[in-house]
């Protein structure tokens, strides 16, 4: 059995780890009802754009756009979005997971790393790294998503890039978060949302068609880069609060495990000293 | 019947960061790269691209004024949506902003250099000059 005076350093120390977890806790818990609210403010544009969108290309039918049209090159260019910072138990590996075992190989994809930990994590696993927008996690504005889509799209239009997904995060509630790999083009959208449309119903785009789609499309997909970090940011803060709160009860039983163990240790040495004054009590006497 | 009497149309702008502005009106007027449009009850379904400019809401006697840059527009129905990557109320615009920003952007217009993005420089003055004059009205 370890000594009193051992058990008694582990305790303490445990408990100031302890006292590190709840304040994080506690600050995660706070930035995510911040989070959370712009969450939610953010989520009529999101879907207004997206149902725009599905209108529109009900209605556009056979428009011939590179925007709407498979490309010829295989590259593949994913938005990865995680955090700077660890100690968010799964919310980073679970976003690398999705490239490393979904239908992504390494050496198809460029990767656009939002978030150091995803970029560390991807860059270890060898993909290649086409840009970092790391300081954006801090606070994501929606300059910030039009900065990321420009970059994007440039390389998608110049040939360079075929496919453009984006890896990140879906806050659902407090605490389910799902990550989640999305193909912002060539534009996919559900077939269901597409059909429910009135197809009779004659849409005029002004300018024509096609410019009109130019033009539309890049503010759709920032709009969907701008709406994925804004969730990503409530996900991150939600993750780590779970695991913040899971630190702080282990530790919590950690320290009644070792409390046990220490008062048990404190009554064995004095059995044992008694034991040892009587033994010498009676060989003297 | 009592609603086709009114000839007000629901009204949605919204913006990343909130719902702008929501209700009802008989007419709306504002800005596309093609021009300047105007949109009463009945429109024919149109979906558009908007440009800096100043977004007019007609509602009975009162009219209402807002700053509203690059964005998509809706009409369908009876319903028109504005998407709008930024949009302000008169309130809401620094003028002394708005002022520098003009200079800013026309002195590099002036300069001509050859790495200039004129299109941005041009984008610049015009937000500029939409929220100076959004003030005025």
């Amino acid at each position: 059995m370890a000594s009193m005076r051992d058990i008694k350093r582990r305790r303490s120390s445990i408990s100031s780890t302890q006292q590190i977890t709840k304040a994080m806790k506690l600050v995660s818990t706070v930035k995510l009802q911040k989070a959370k609210g712009r969450a939610e403010q953010t989520a009529p544009y999101f879907n207004y754009m997206y149902d725009t969108v599905c209108t529109m290309l009900a209605k556009a039918g056979s428009v011939n756009h590179p925007y709407l049209n498979k490309q010829e090159s295989n590259k593949k260019a994913v938005i990865t979005i995680s955090s700077n910072r660890g100690l968010a138990g799964g919310y980073n590996s679970s976003v690398v997971k999705l490239l490393t075992q979904g239908d992504l190989p390494a050496e198809d994809v460029e990767v656009y790393a939002i978030g150091h930990k995803g970029e560390e994590g991807l860059a270890i696993r060898g993909y290649h790294i086409a840009k970092e927008y790391n300081e954006v996690m801090e606070a994501p504005t929606y300059e910030d998503a039009m900065a990321i889509c420009k970059d994007v799209l440039t390389a998608y239009t110049s040939g360079e890039i075929g496919e453009i997904y984006l890896a990140y995060t879906h806050f659902k509630n407090t605490v389910v978060h799902q990550p989640k790999l999305l193909k912002l083009l060539p534009v996919e959208v559900d077939e269901a949302d597409v059909e429910g449309m009135d197809k009779n119903l004659l849409m005029n785009f002004e300018p024509n068609e096609e410019e009109a789609i130019g033009l539309i499309i890049p503010k759709y997909i920032t709009s969907l880069v701008y709406g994925a970090l804004i969730e990503a940011v409530a996900s991150e803060n939600g993750a780590r609060m779970q695991a913040m709160d899971n630190a702080t009860s282990n530790a919590e039983d950690m320290i009644s495990d070792l409390t046990l163990k220490y008062n048990r240790a404190r009554q064995g040495s004095i059995t044992q000293e008694l034991t040892e004054i009587i033994a010498g009590a009676e060989a003297i006497s | 019947m009592a609603e086709s009497d009114k000839n007000v149309f629901e009204i949605e702008i919204i913006t990343p960061d909130r719902v702008f502005y929501q209700g009802e009106a008989s007419m709306i007027e504002f800005n596309t790269v093609e021009g300047e449009i105007g949109v009463y009850k009945n429109h024919i379904p149109l979906a558009t691209v908007l440009a800096p400019g100043i977004v007019t809401i007609t509602e009975g006697d009162s009219k209402k004024y807002a700053a509203v840059h690059s964005g998509i527009g809706q009409i369908l129905g009876d319903k028109v949506t504005l998407l709008a990557e930024i949009a302000e109320w008169p309130g809401e615009i620094d003028e002394s902003r708005a002022k520098s920003a003009e200079e800013r952007a026309r002195e590099r217009l002036e300069r001509k250099d050859s790495n200039l993005d004129v299109m941005r420089a041009e984008l610049a003055l015009r937000k500029a000059l939409v929220r100076q004059e959004v003030l005025k009205k």
